[in-house]
């Protein structure tokens, strides 16, 4: 499959997040935030960074990028896409995700190994992962506390929309531990941690962030 | 020409960690009995044309789609120099 992955300016993690895509047998598309062809892909990854330097909100100016007007369309059309760390928060500007990522509590950036748990496992970029599965991936975030009002959260819960939750020690304040959300369809996924430094051995905690780029795949041929 | 001020500000339910940073400042420069800091954000607008409602509405507006996010902060536009409403 053709995965596009947009920069924006002051986008930091498209080169690895094209390089996972490959590592995760797919092709890799580099798209332009200026530019609203989306050029043929399949799925598009909105990858982590400090796009427009973070001003006014994080994803706040992103989301009226002319890329963006082609994303939330075809999302409206069931095309996979993933937004990670800033990715989540652009979508979640967007409205293609529900509530909104805030500074840490703590108010210090954090960056560490994180092990989640995969709580959802039918969508287009988890569904190499076991129900429940248990992972290590990397973690670097500032703004990076999951807040929606209490009727939004019970939503999420109730429908089996939280993809992944922080296990041991909340990282930045999220609330019910949530990391990682999607949309009810299920094609559209938020997640703040980085699978796509947890790709290779040689660097990062592991491989355990793999599955975000071989669902695909295999979610198109089950 | 109009000059709008627009008044931007975390919703009361939403934790202000930078507000709790300047809390945690104050009695530490000696300022005593400060209960509570929230801290926002506070634009200036200018606009062609004389102010009327036409461009209130207008300034309210970029308020809703650009310059608040609903899920996490409220909004309060005037015209400067006239008092400010409340915020919604």
């Amino acid at each position: 499959m053709k995965v596009g992955v947009v920069t924006f300016p002051g986008s930091l993690d498209d080169g690895d997040a094209r390089r996972a895509v490959t590592i995760g047998g797919n092709e890799a598309v580099a798209l332009w935030h200026g530019d609203d062809d989306l050029r043929g892909v399949d799925a598009v990854v909105l990858p982590g960074g400090f796009s427009y330097g973070d001003y006014l909100r994080c994803g706040a100016i992103s989301r009226f990028a002319p890329v963006m007007t082609s994303v939330v369309e075809a999302a409206g059309k069931g095309m996979p896409v993933l937004g990670i760390c800033n990715g989540f928060q652009i979508l979640c500007e967007s409205h293609l995700l529900p509530g909104a990522l805030i500074r840490n509590d703590h108010r210090k950036f954090v960056c560490r190994d994180q092990r989640l748990r995969i709580e959802r496992v039918d969508t287009p970029w988890t569904s190499s992962y076991a129900a429940g599965a248990e992972v290590t991936i990397v973690l670097k975030n500032g703004e990076g506390g999951f807040v929606a009002d209490e009727p939004t959260l019970d939503r999420l819960e109730g429908e089996g929309r939280v993809v992944a939750r922080y296990l041991d020690d909340n990282p930045n304040g999220s609330l019910r531990d949530i990391a990682g959300i999607s949309n009810e369809r299920g094609n559209v996924v938020g997640l703040m941690p980085h699978p796509e430094h947890a790709v290779e051995d040689l660097t990062g905690p592991g491989t355990d962030g793999l599955g975000f780029f071989t669902s695909l795949a295999s979610s198109v041929f089950a | 020409m109009a000059r709008y001020v627009v008044d931007v500000m975390p919703k009361p339910e939403i934790l202000d960690p930078q507000g709790k940073a300047v809390l945690g400042s104050l009695p530490r420069l000696g300022f005593a009995g400060v209960s509570d800091v929230r801290q926002g954000k506070r634009f200036e607008i200018e606009l062609d044309g004389e102010p009327s409602d036409a461009l209130l509405d207008e300034v309210r507006a970029m308020a809703e789609k650009l310059l608040s996010n609903p899920v996490i902060e409220d909004f309060e536009v005037h015209l400067q120099g006239e008092p400010e409403g409340t915020f919604a």
